[in-house]
């Protein structure tokens, strides 16, 4: 007996517009095209401005019209509703296209392989961009984020621990504080780390103090996200480790966190995206030298955000190359670990 | 007939819970209680640098408009210091932030629950995602440079169409650096956070009302109005707010693109202007003695402000959330 290919069905849609139904939209479109490119030419308004207006006003009001004409005035309301909230989304799009675009096209040109051997300690931010480089900025950075994971990771995910598995009295109002610190200033950050830190006790504007700052950034974030992937860890499994006998804590360290570890991982990967790029707090708390410095404990330490800012401030041609350039570099740092968050967070909800 | 094995001595039944549990419990208690322990320490510390300043200056620190340290010739320093025009800028320059990005973000978060297929749903999550990773000062460089070319061409229109209206007027054409300026890139600034809290409220609309308005003969926009918005709008309030304490915090793209003068300016489109977080910057790198220490104070006011703000907004998102449910 030979097995019957299966049947597969192919789903109907008969809700989804036809070619010959869409057609008119695209007739629209295009006829709002062309009048707006007729009025421009014909009045004074002048400029893409006029154009996008223009668009879109026509574009709106005869798509609105065509339905209304067909389905009643409430259809016609509908269409222009539907019309102005994609517009808002495009223009949401658009910043962030022309960032990464300008990023992207100032920045290639200062690129070399130079930039990540050489530091800025005798060259002039005002030097041709083929003298120096940001490698001390890029060690900086490193440290920076290197020390903030180490006091930021336990912290976030053992606070996150105490809102989702102990629930003692006090997680509410532990949860009210946790979103408040998430808002305060970066700014705010960095005076208090120089106002207790840096002026109270031995340790200087150093990597380390740099870092204490960053970390009541980066804490909240991690909280947050640790705390949403403990709650998606299936109350069954606690259960079935307290039914096995096993102490609360086992229960956490053996079944709870293994389970929910890739999300701890987008956690942690968050909160490095958050700081990474975080200038304000490091102008109190690093220093910002021009020379590789590898003790993170002690002496003025640079950072890319810092490189970005003084090539910014000073201003020249060469500088604000470097600033682009910086940035460019800075901003990979942060795609990567977008990526990877993405990624790895994407594999927890299949797996679910 | 074999012998019946001893019976084993029945555990001890105790709801007492073991060492390593209690260990754990204090460790995680203790490092939960940590975060209230370092927000109590970043406003003392502040106050306390600040309280001198706070003592000399009185209530002037805040309606004040001066910020000068004055050393006579007989060596005598005169303070005056006043962070009353940074904090109507600072105001100003959210509330051009509010205006412009809100509606956008509403728009966005709208389009994205109710309209958009779902290919494009995910890509313009994730775009909305990514606008919230870029660091502030990649916002301030191109807010400088390719932002602000565009924003002045658009404050020339304002200026010469809506004169009258007093906010638009200027005393002279004059818009570089200005608050509208950086108000356009702080709104761009909060539309992740705002777009992303009024997602999360029009997703938690009750299905069952919504499926009720389309049974009626609603159409999609009028579904809108009778549902999402008397259900969510209190939230988006909230995630306005969450914006709002963004935008009031905000410091390296504001320093970038806005022209900080110690004088108060209501014109909006005219080239100057005021915010605190971004003034302690300016003001630091020459700062020494009794001016560090007011600027200090200062970070305590923004502090304060903030925190405010933010806990105002996360209770109203919550309890919008609640409702839902």
């Amino acid at each position: 007996m030979t097995l019957e290919t299966p049947v597969v069905v192919e789903p109907q849609r008969p809700w989804k517009a036809t070619p010959r139904e869409l057609a008119p939209t695209g007739y629209l479109l295009l006829a709002s095209a062309f009048a707006s490119w007729a009025v421009v030419a014909a009045t004074p308004m002048k400029g893409k401005l006029a154009y996008a207006f223009l668009f879109f006003v026509f574009g709106t009001a005869s798509l609105s019209i065509n339905k209304g004409r067909k389905l009643g005035r409430s259809a016609a309301v509908d269409s222009i509703a539907g019309s102005v909230a994609m517009t808002g989304a495009f223009l949401v799009f658009l910043p962030v296209a022309s960032i990464l675009f300008t990023t992207i096209q100032k920045g290639v040109k200062g690129l070399h392989w130079t930039l990540f051997s050489q530091t800025m300690f005798t060259a002039s931010y005002s030097d041709p961009i083929s003298k120096g480089g940001l490698l001390h900025a890029l060690v900086g950075t490193l440290y920076l984020i290197l020390i903030s994971v180490i006091v930021s990771v336990p912290m976030g995910i053992l606070t996150a621990l105490y809102l989702t598995e102990i629930k003692g009295p006090g997680s509410n109002f532990i949860q009210f504080i946790v979103q408040a610190m998430s808002g305060v200033p970066s700014v705010v950050a960095g005076l208090f780390i120089f106002a207790s830190i840096i002026v109270t006790t031995p340790v200087k504007a150093s990597a380390i103090a740099g870092a204490f700052a960053l970390s009541i950034l980066m804490i909240p974030t991690v909280t947050r996200t640790a705390q949403e992937v403990l709650l998606l860890v299936p109350m069954d499994l606690r259960e079935a480790g307290q039914a096995l006998g096993a102490t609360q804590w086992k229960t956490v360290a053996t079944i709870v966190v293994p389970a929910a570890r890739n999300g701890l991982i987008t956690a942690t990967i968050l909160g490095v995206a958050r700081i990474a790029g975080e200038t304000a707090p490091l102008l109190f708390t690093i220093g910002g030298s021009d020379k590789l410095n590898w003790n993170p404990f002690k002496d003025y330490q640079g950072a890319l955000p810092f490189y970005v800012w003084k090539g910014l401030l000073l201003g020249t041609p060469e500088s604000i190359q470097r600033a682009w350039t910086g940035i460019l570099v800075l901003l990979i740092l942060v795609l990567v670990l977008f990526i990877l968050a993405r990624t790895l967070g994407g594999r927890k909800m299949k797996s679910k | 007939m074999t012998t019946k094995p001893a019976a084993p001595a029945p555990r001890e039944i105790t709801t007492k819970p073991r060492l390593s549990d209690r260990i754990f419990r204090g460790t995680v208690t203790g490092v939960g209680m940590l975060s209230l322990a370092i927000l109590t320490l970043i406003g003392l510390f502040l106050a306390l640098r600040g309280f001198q300043t706070f003592k000399t200056e009185g209530f002037h620190f805040i309606t004040g408009v001066k910020w000068e340290s004055v050393t006579s010739d007989s060596g005598k320093v005169t303070n005056n210091f006043g962070v009353g025009a940074m904090l109507i800028g600072t105001v100003l320059i959210a509330a051009v932030a509010l205006v412009v990005g809100v509606p956008l973000s509403v728009l966005t978060a709208l389009f994205l629950t109710f309209y958009a297929p779902e290919r494009i749903k995910k890509f313009m999550v994730s775009v909305v995602d990514l606008m919230a990773a870029f660091p502030s000062i990649l916002y301030g460089l191109w807010g400088f440079f390719i932002l602000m070319p565009m924003v002045q061409y658009w404050a020339g229109l304002l200026y010469e169409y809506l004169r009258w209206i007093p906010i638009f007027n200027a005393p002279q054409p004059f818009f570089e650096r200005s608050p509208f300026v950086a108000g356009m890139v702080l709104a761009i600034m909060i539309i992740p956070i705002v777009t992303s809290v009024s997602r999360e409220i029009f997703a938690q609309t009750p299905l069952d009302r919504i499926q009720a308005a389309y049974a009626l003969g609603a159409t999609k926009w009028g579904m809108i109005k009778a549902v999402v918005f008397p259900f969510g709008s209190s939230g988006v309030v909230g995630g306005a707010m969450l914006g709002l304490g963004r935008a009031f915090g905000e410091t390296v793209a504001v320093f970038t693109v806005l022209n900080i003068v110690f004088k108060v300016n209501f014109h909006i489109l005219y080239g100057f202007g005021g915010n605190v977080a971004s003034m302690i910057i300016l003001k630091w790198g020459e700062a020494v003695g009794d001016e560090t220490k007011a600027l200090l104070a200062a970070g305590f006011i923004l502090f304060v402000l903030t925190l405010l703000v933010n806990m105002l907004a996360n209770f109203i998102v919550k309890r919008t959330l609640k409702s839902g449910k």
